[in-house]
């Protein structure tokens, strides 16, 4: 009995081992935030646009909101960037931009050729707000409910079937629990 | 003759220039010199070499020369100069990077089974080794094979 139990237990092992794995749609290099469920990291920065303007989350309390992570060198942002102008023209939540690891000037450039799908964008100029975000790479993508808890954060590219998955449930309902 | 004559006179001239580069190169790591404090010094050069690099993944933030791993030594840095201990600085990165940031994660319920693998292997590998150890010894001594072990 024994004879025949220990192979297959062992197969099956082996099956879970490589569906976790083996699984192409798992990046191995996201990594869990452990800020999810916590208060966000206090932001306020220079906005990118406008240097005399402030881009502060404590103003954001009582609403939900997705802060998005990027910088010009980034190619995978450039990728995104469509599919945050298209997430803008929706109008669901306020999008705030992060601006890591870059210039301002640039950034500006970018923002005004290709359009800026953000309500506000915060100037990183040391890293230390991405610090404190938990924040390694650019595209990164964090979901902020209204009580100001971190709901969700993906890594890389947003695509529309991301959004509509992993975000706008998300989103319904955090609205619908009043948070 | 002659070409090659000037080539190895570039070449030795040229010497100074690439050593330069490649001191340049190794200095880049630690662009803020090493810190008055030996003790401080010897500290933070253990603990950049515990945490990880999160680009590079498999380097330290010692060894790595990305600007995330630069951001987070300046981090470790002040941090000490500061006055907070090991333990505040590990607790500073892991609430935002995770366990995975360091290289030698703290025992607890999540980090058994990376602690625990290597004592669970080798139980397994000396249960193996007795079992096999014990058939044998059941078996006959003499040379001859007996229709059991073929």
């Amino acid at each position: 009995m024994l004879k025949f139990v220990i192979p297959v237990m062992a197969f099956l092992a082996l099956v879970v081992l490589f569906a976790f794995g083996l699984n192409p749609h798992r990046d191995i290099h996201a990594l869990p935030s452990p800020l999810i469920g916590k208060q966000a990291p206090k932001l306020d920065l220079m906005d990118v646009m406008d240097p005399s303007r402030h881009v502060d989350n404590a103003a954001l309390k009582g609403q939900v909101y997705v802060l998005n992570v990027w910088g010009t060198w980034c190619v995978e942002c450039r990728v995104e960037h469509e599919e945050l102008l298209a997430i803008a023209q929706q109008h669901v939540v306020p999008l705030i931009g992060l601006d890591y690891m870059d210039q301002r000037d640039k950034a500006k450039q970018w923002l005004t050729q290709l359009g800026n799908p953000y309500e506000s964008v915060g100037f990183d100029t040391d890293g230390r707000t991405a610090i404190d975000w938990g924040v390694y790479g650019a595209p990164e993508t964090f979901l902020v409910d209204g009580q100001g808890r971190v709901l969700y954060k993906f890594i890389s590219p947003i695509t529309a079937e991301v959004w509509e998955h992993e975000f706008l449930p998300r989103i319904a309902a955090a609205r619908r629990s009043g948070a | 003759m002659r070409a090659f004559a000037a080539a190895l006179w570039l070449a030795v001239l040229l010497l100074p220039v690439g050593v330069g580069l490649a001191a340049g190169a190794a200095d880049s790591v630690d662009v803020y010199g090493e810190l008055a404090n030996p003790a401080l010094q010897s500290r933070y050069e253990h603990i950049t070499h515990d945490l990880r690099c999160l680009v590079c993944q498999n380097e330290s933030i010692a060894d790595s020369n990305v600007e995330l791993a630069s951001d987070l030594r300046r981090q470790v840095r002040e941090m000490l100069v500061a006055g907070k201990s090991d333990d505040a600085i590990f607790k500073f990165m892991t609430d935002r990077y995770g366990d995975f940031v360091r290289f030698n994660p703290p025992l607890k319920p999540k980090t058994w089974l990376i602690w625990g693998a290597p004592f669970i292997m080798v139980a397994v590998g000396a249960i193996v080794i007795v079992r096999i150890a014990r058939r044998r010894a059941r078996l006959p001594l003499d040379d001859e094979p007996t229709s059991e072990i073929q």
